[in-house]
C-alpha cells in the first residue's frame, strides 16, 4: 500500500526534507512545459524566449543582475520595515480607539482603491530620483495588508478572555502586552507575509518610474530593447527575492509564535 | 491523594465559625439584567434577591440560558446591572472586586503561555509576590493532578485538564470569593467526583465563599450549603434549598435518603419546566 511507505517514524523530519524538493520538481515541470509550448507552437523569441535563452542571459548578465538586485532588495526591505512599524501601529490605534476606527479606517480602505502605479510618478516629483520614491512605493503597497491583518488580530479576542483579564484588574498596558499583542501576532504575521511580497512589487514600480538602478529599471529597459531573455531573467530574480523574504518572515514567525495552530510541531514551553 | 494545606484555618476558629451566625458577605438586592442588543432587549434576569454568607458554599442550578453565567458576571463586576444592587462586604460592586477568583465556562487559557504561566497569570497581573505564589501554584497543580504538565502548552492538554488548570488559576492568589461557572462540565464522571471531593476539602479547610454554577443536581447537593434553583429565562429564583447534610460528605452520602430527598426536590422544578439540559 502507498500508505505504508508514506508513514515513517519521524513524519516531521521527512516532511521537512520533501518540503524543498516538491516545489522544485513542479518548477522543473513548468519549465519543460514552457519549452515544449514555445517549440510546438513555434512562438517567436521576441514574444516568449526559450528557457535556454533565459539561462544564457543569466550566464552573460547574471553578475550585473545580482548587483542590480541589491538596491531593489534594500528598497523592498525599507518599505516593508515601514509597513511593519506603521501598519501595526495603525492597527493598534484602529482596534483600540473607536473614533479612530470610524474616522480613519474607511478612508484607509478608500485610499487603497487608488492605483499606486498611477501616483508613483508623483513621488519622483516630490522626492526626486533614487531610493526614497522606491521605498515609499514599496511601503504603500505593503502597508495595507499589515493593517487589515492587525485589526483582525487585535479584535478577535474571545470575550471570556477579556473578562478574565478584566477580572484581574489589568491595566491597559498589561492587557495589551499580556493579551492583545500575543493574541494578534499570528494574524499580524499572516499580514507580514502578504506585505513583504507586495513590497517587492512596490519597489519595482518605484524603479519603473524614477530610478536608474535596480531590477525594475533593468526590466523596463530590456522591454524597450526587446531583450526578452534578460527581461525574463529579471522576473526570475524578482520571484527569488520575494521567495527568500517570504521565507525569512516565516522563520521569524516560527520563532515568535511556535504555539500557534499553524506552527505546532511538538514544542515544549520553557518555564 | 495527598492533602496539601492551602491557607488552613486553625481548629479553634473552625469551631467558632461553625457556632456563631455567619456574617453576610454578598448581598444581592432586586437584581435585574436586560441585555440591550441591536435587535431588541434580551431580558436575562428577573428581580433576584438573595445573599451569601461568609464562607458559604452556594450552588446555582437552572435550565440552559436562564442567566446563570450572567449572574456570575454581575457578581464579578464584569457586566453592569440594569437595576438592583450587589454588595460585597457592604460595598457596591462597580468594578471587579479584588479578592475574587473566577472559573469561566470555557477554560480561556492563553495559547502562548505554558500551563504554569497561565496559572501564575493573576499573580503577574496583580504584581503579587512571585516566590510564595509559585509554591502555591505547584501545590494546586499537584492537587488537580496536573503534575508533569506545567511546561506544556494548553493545546497539548485534554479539555478536562485545561479546565483543571483554569481552576488552579482561579485559586492561585488565594481569593476569599471563588465564582465557578460549570467548572467540571468537561470532566469525565470519575475525575469530576474527585474534583468535587477536592473542592469540598478546599472549602472546608480555607472557608472560602464559593458560588458554583452547575448542570448536575447531585453535584450541587453534594457540595453546597444552599442550592439556588432558577427558572427559565428570564431567570428568577424558583427556590432555595438548605442542604444540612453533615460535612465532610463522602461519595456514599449520595445514596443516603436525606441526600436523595433534596436532590428529588430540586429535580422536581425541572420536570415541571421541561428538564435541565
Ligand atoms: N452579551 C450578551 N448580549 C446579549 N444577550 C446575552 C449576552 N450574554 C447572554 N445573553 C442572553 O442572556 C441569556 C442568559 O445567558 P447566560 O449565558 O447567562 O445563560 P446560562 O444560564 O449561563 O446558560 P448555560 O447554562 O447554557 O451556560 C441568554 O438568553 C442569552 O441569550
Ligand atoms: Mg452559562
Amino acid at each position: 500500500m502507498a500508505n505504508d511507505r508514506v508513514v515513517s517514524p519521524t513524519p516531521g523530519v521527512r516532511r521537512r526534507d520533501h518540503a524543498w524538493a516538491r516545489p522544485l520538481i513542479f518548477l522543473a515541470l513548468l519549465v519543460v512545459l514552457w519549452d515544449l509550448i514555445v517549440r510546438l507552437f513555434d512562438i517567436p523569441p521576441y514574444l516568449i524566449p526559450k528557457p535556454w535563452d533565459v539561462a544564457l542571459a543569466f550566464r552573460d548578465e547574471g553578475g550585473r543582475l545580482m548587483l542590480e538586485a541589491i538596491p531593489t532588495t534594500i528598497a523592498t526591505l525599507g518599505g516593508f520595515a515601514l509597513s511593519v512599524i506603521f501598519g501595526v501601529g495603525t492597527a493598534m490605534l484602529i482596534a483600540g480607539f473607536k473614533p479612530v476606527e470610524s474616522y480613519v479606517y474607511p478612508l484607509l480602505v478608500f485610499s487603497q482603491s487608488i492605483p499606486k502605479v498611477a501616483v508613483a510618478p508623483l513621488f519622483v516629483v516630490w522626492f526626486g530620483f533614487g531610493m526614497t520614491p522606491k521605498v515609499i512605493s514599496a511601503f504603500l503597497l505593503g502597508f495595507f495588508p499589515v493593517v487589515v491583518a492587525g485589526v483582525q488580530g487585535f479584535k478577535s479576542i474571545d470575550p471570556d478572555m477579556r473578562d478574565l483579564i478584566r477580572s484581574m484588574k489589568a491595566s491597559r498596558l498589561q492587557t495589551f502586552g499580556m493579551l492583545s499583542f500575543p493574541h494578534a501576532l499570528p494574524a499580524i504575521f499572516a499580514g507580514f507575509k502578504v506585505s513583504v511580497t507586495l513590497a517587492v512589487v512596490g519597489a519595482v514600480v518605484g524603479e519603473f518610474v524614477g530610478s536608474n538602478s535596480g531590477i525594475g529599471y533593468v526590466l523596463q529597459r530590456s522591454i524597450g530593447n526587446f531583450e526578452l531573455p534578460t527581461m525574463f531573467a529579471c522576473l526570475v530574480i524578482l520571484a527569488l527575492i520575494g521567495c527568500v523574504l517570504f521565507w525569512l518572515v516565516e522563520v521569524v514567525e516560527r520563532r515568535l509564535v511556535p504555539w500557534h495552530a499553524s506552527q505546532r510541531v511538538d514544542v515544549v514551553a520553557t518555564p | 491523594m495527598q492533602a496539601r494545606h492551602l491557607r488552613t484555618v486553625g481548629a479553634e476558629t473552625t469551631t467558632a465559625a461553625a457556632q456563631e451566625p455567619r456574617r453576610r458577605l454578598i448581598d444581592v438586592q432586586g437584581l435585574v439584567k436586560i441585555y440591550r442588543t441591536p435587535d431588541g432587549d434580551v431580558p436575562s434576569l428577573q428581580p433576584l434577591t438573595f445573599d451569601i454568607a461568609d464562607g458559604e458554599f452556594i450552588a446555582v442550578v437552572g435550565p440552559s440560558g436562564c442567566g446563570k453565567s450572567t449572574l456570575l458576571k454581575l457578581i464579578a463586576g464584569l457586566v453592569p446591572a440594569t437595576s438592583g444592587s450587589i454588595e460585597i462586604d457592604g460595598r457596591q460592586v462597580v468594578e471587579p472586586p479584588d479578592d475574587i477568583g473566577i472559573v469561566f465556562q470555557t477554560p480561556v487559557l492563553m495559547a502562548w503561555r505554558s500551563v504554569l504561566r497561565n496559572i501564575m497569570l493573576p499573580v503577574e497581573v496583580r504584581k503579587l509576590d512571585r516566590a510564595s505564589h509559585l509554591a502555591r501554584a505547584h501545590a494546586l497543580i499537584e492537587m488537580t493532578g496536573l503534575k508533569g504538565f506545567e511546561n506544556k502548552f494548553p493545546w497539548q492538554l485534554s479539555g478536562g485538564m485545561q479546565q483543571r488548570a483554569a481552576l488552579c488559576r482561579a485559586l492561585v492568589h488565594d481569593p476569599r470569593i471563588v465564582l465557578m461557572d460549570e467548572p467540571f462540565g468537561a470532566l469525565d464522571a470519575l475525575t469530576r467526583e474527585r474534583m468535587n471531593i477536592e473542592l469540598q476539602r478546599i472549602h472546608f479547610e480555607t472557608r472560602k465563599t464559593i458560588l458554583l454554577i452547575t448542570h448536575s443536581i447531585p453535584e450541587a447537593v453534594f457540595l453546597a450549603d444552599r442550592v439556588v434553583v432558577m427558572t427559565e429565562r428570564p431567570g428568577a429564583i424558583a427556590a432555595i434549598y438548605d442542604v444540612d447534610l453533615p460535612r465532610p460528605r463522602r461519595l456514599s452520602t449520595m445514596s443516603e435518603p436525606a441526600f436523595i430527598e433534596i436532590a428529588k426536590a430540586v429535580r422536581s422544578h425541572f420536570f415541571a419546566q421541561g428538564g435541565i439540559d
